[in-house]
């Protein structure tokens, strides 16, 4: 299978300015790579840069050192030297991303929230909102929530809202921060069954997964962070 | 999402989007600004600040009070000569065959003057400074309509009211002079008449600025839809970061007059580099 993302010797370390001017190694040499139809999980301590190391890849987080390459349309693209823009189009048509926090924006409904995404890519209304329903109905969303914005939802909710938002094109590549982290088990069993159906189309997915038994469901192979050197400070 | 709906009888922004991004038009900027400065005094304005502003983007700009973000919106809008530097405009210059990238401070002043009318808009933070007083919410919509060269009334009366419910105005309003209009509704009826022209370019500085949160909201909901439907370009002065987020694409950050830090606005707000921008990102409570 074909590698879609490779990162090359990641490193980053935060500089808090206003304290001190501490520096916090994070990251330091990360390197892998990822294939279609393949997942691969972070793991490590709390702590040890796996939601960094995430958000790096989705152009959320900038590095210090390294590349990180996407496959883009048939082109190599450097997200740690990217423009803005190049980024903002890379997440439209390539890269999707479910965290565990829905941002949700005032007044709008969990199902525009859902469709979005694909409406932004000049998707059509009609199929984008028969995707949206059937993508909440099958994370167990209740429809009467649906015309509603997400502000009131319980942190269940909101997070399987994300999720349908996360799934509702079939992007290239998916980053997955506990997608299942407030879930019960029959929503969390949802949320594998829908990375399961990702991998098989070829989607090449990297995800943080505390609950161990997700974990072994979904991944093919683990990325450790805690052997990196980060204990040495300055 | 019906509100707007009759402002789109043309294809989605997205799909145009598309368009333009198969067509190349994409990869042209609408606005380059290189090296522009503005120095009323030493750190009082705006020095060096250059960047590219591409169809359909909104740039973001904050920062501390008096670093001049106002002064620097009123310079790349055509409305204050700068010391230095220049603000290159593509768009269709009168008598132009085809469009091109026009000098903003080479052109006739007069030009200037009909691209703020017509091409672009500026919606300043007290709705009063961009509305007449004296006229009607009606009129107030119809005038850039006019300035176009529109001149059939049936038809000007027509798209106020169509634009008067778009901004979610109660039609019945139209011919109610602003001043009785509460602060949410005239700055959401200064928003309605900057658009109706369809300009490819927004100016505006604080437009939450003035008004209650739940109004606030209401506002940023609208706002937000009309970027996207209408494939708007915008660059908007905020001190407001949720509003930032919100909104735009790219974020400026400003500090005694320079550009201290810029970049992808989630980017900027989550892994601040500068100094000053980690202390702004740390001074709010939650974002
Ligand atoms: N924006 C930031 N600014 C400063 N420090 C940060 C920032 N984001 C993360 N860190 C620090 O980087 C380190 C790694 O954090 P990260 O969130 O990547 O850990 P994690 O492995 O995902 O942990 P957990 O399992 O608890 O979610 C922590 O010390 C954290 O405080
Ligand atoms: N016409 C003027 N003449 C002299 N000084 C001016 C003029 N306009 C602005 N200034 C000064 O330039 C600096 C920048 O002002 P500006 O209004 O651009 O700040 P700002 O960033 O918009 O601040 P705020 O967030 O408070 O609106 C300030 O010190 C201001 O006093
Ligand atoms: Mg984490
Ligand atoms: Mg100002």
């Amino acid at each position: 299978m074909e590698t879609m993302l490779r990162a090359s010797e990641v490193s980053k370390r935060f500089v808090l300015h206003n304290q001190g001017g501490v520096e916090l190694p994070v990251l330091k040499q990360a390197s892998f790579s990822v294939n279609q139809g393949e997942c691969l999980v972070l793991n490590g301590r709390s702590g040890s840069g796996k939601s960094t190391l995430l958000r790096a890849l989705y152009g959320n987080y900038l590095v210090d050192s390294g590349r990180i390459e996407v496959k883009t349309q048939g082109y190599w693209l450097d997200i740690a030297s990217a423009t803005p823009r190049a980024i903002l189009q890379l997440r439209r048509n390539t890269i999707g991303w479910v965290s565990q926090f829905l941002r949700v924006i005032p007044r709008v409904s969990a199902l525009d929230v859902v469709m979005q995404p694909l409406l932004d890519v000049g998707g059509d209304a009609k199929h984008a909102k028969h995707k949206a329903q059937q993508l909440l109905e099958r994370l167990n969303v209740p429809s009467h929530l649906w015309a509603l914005a997400p502000a009131t939802f319980s942190g269940g909710e909101q997070q399987r809202v994300n999720i349908a938002r996360g799934f509702i094109l079939d992007y290239p590549v998916l980053l997955l921060d506990e997608p299942t982290a407030s879930l019960d088990s029959t929503n969390a069993s949802a949320v594998v069954e829908l990375i399961d159906q990702a991998k098989q189309r070829g989607a090449a997915v990297v995800g943080i997964f505390h609950d161990s038994q997700v974990r072994e469901q979904v991944a093919d192979r683990l990325y450790d962070l805690s052997t990196q050197d980060t204990t040495v400070q300055g | 999402m019906t509100a707007i709906n009759s402002v789109i009888s043309r294809p989605s922004a997205a799909q145009m989007k598309v368009q333009a991004e198969i067509h190349g038009q994409a990869d042209r900027p609408l606005l380059v600004v290189d090296a522009l400065s503005k120095l009323y005094a030493p750190g009082k304005g705006f020095s060096e600040v250059s960047f590219a502003l591409y169809s359909g983007e909104v740039l973001g700009i904050v920062g501390e009070s008096g670093s001049g973000k106002s002064t620097l919106l009123q310079a790349l809008s055509g409305r204050l000569k700068p010391d230095a530097g220049s603000v290159l405009y593509r768009g269709y210059a009168q008598g132009d065959q085809g469009d091109q990238m026009n000098d903003l401070y080479g052109m006739p002043e007069s030009e200037r003057r009909r691209l703020l009318r017509t091409e672009w808009g500026v919606v300043h933070q007290h709705p009063m400074d961009g509305l007449r007083p004296r006229v009607s919410a009606g009129g107030n919509i119809g005038e850039r309509l006019m300035a176009k060269g529109l001149s059939h009334y049936g038809n000007i009366r027509e798209q106020a009211l169509r634009w008067l419910s778009d901004v979610e105005i109660d039609q019945g309003r139209v011919d109610d002079l602003p001043t009785t209009f509460s602060g949410g509704m005239q700055q959401r009826l200064q928003i309605a008449r900057n658009l109706v022209t369809h300009p490819q370019l927004i100016f505006m500085d604080e437009p939450t600025g003035g008004l209650d949160v739940s109004v606030q909201a209401r506002l940023l909901d609208l706002l937000r839809r009309l970027v996207n439907e209408l494939n708007l370009s915008v660059i908007i002065v905020t001190h407001d970061l949720a509003v930032a987020r919100l909104l735009a694409d790219r974020l400026m950050v400003m500090k005694q007059s320079r550009v201290v830090e810029s970049g992808l606005t989630d980017q900027v707000l989550d892994d601040p580099q500068h100094p000053y921008t980690q202390l702004l990102v740390s001074s709010v409570l939650q974002n």
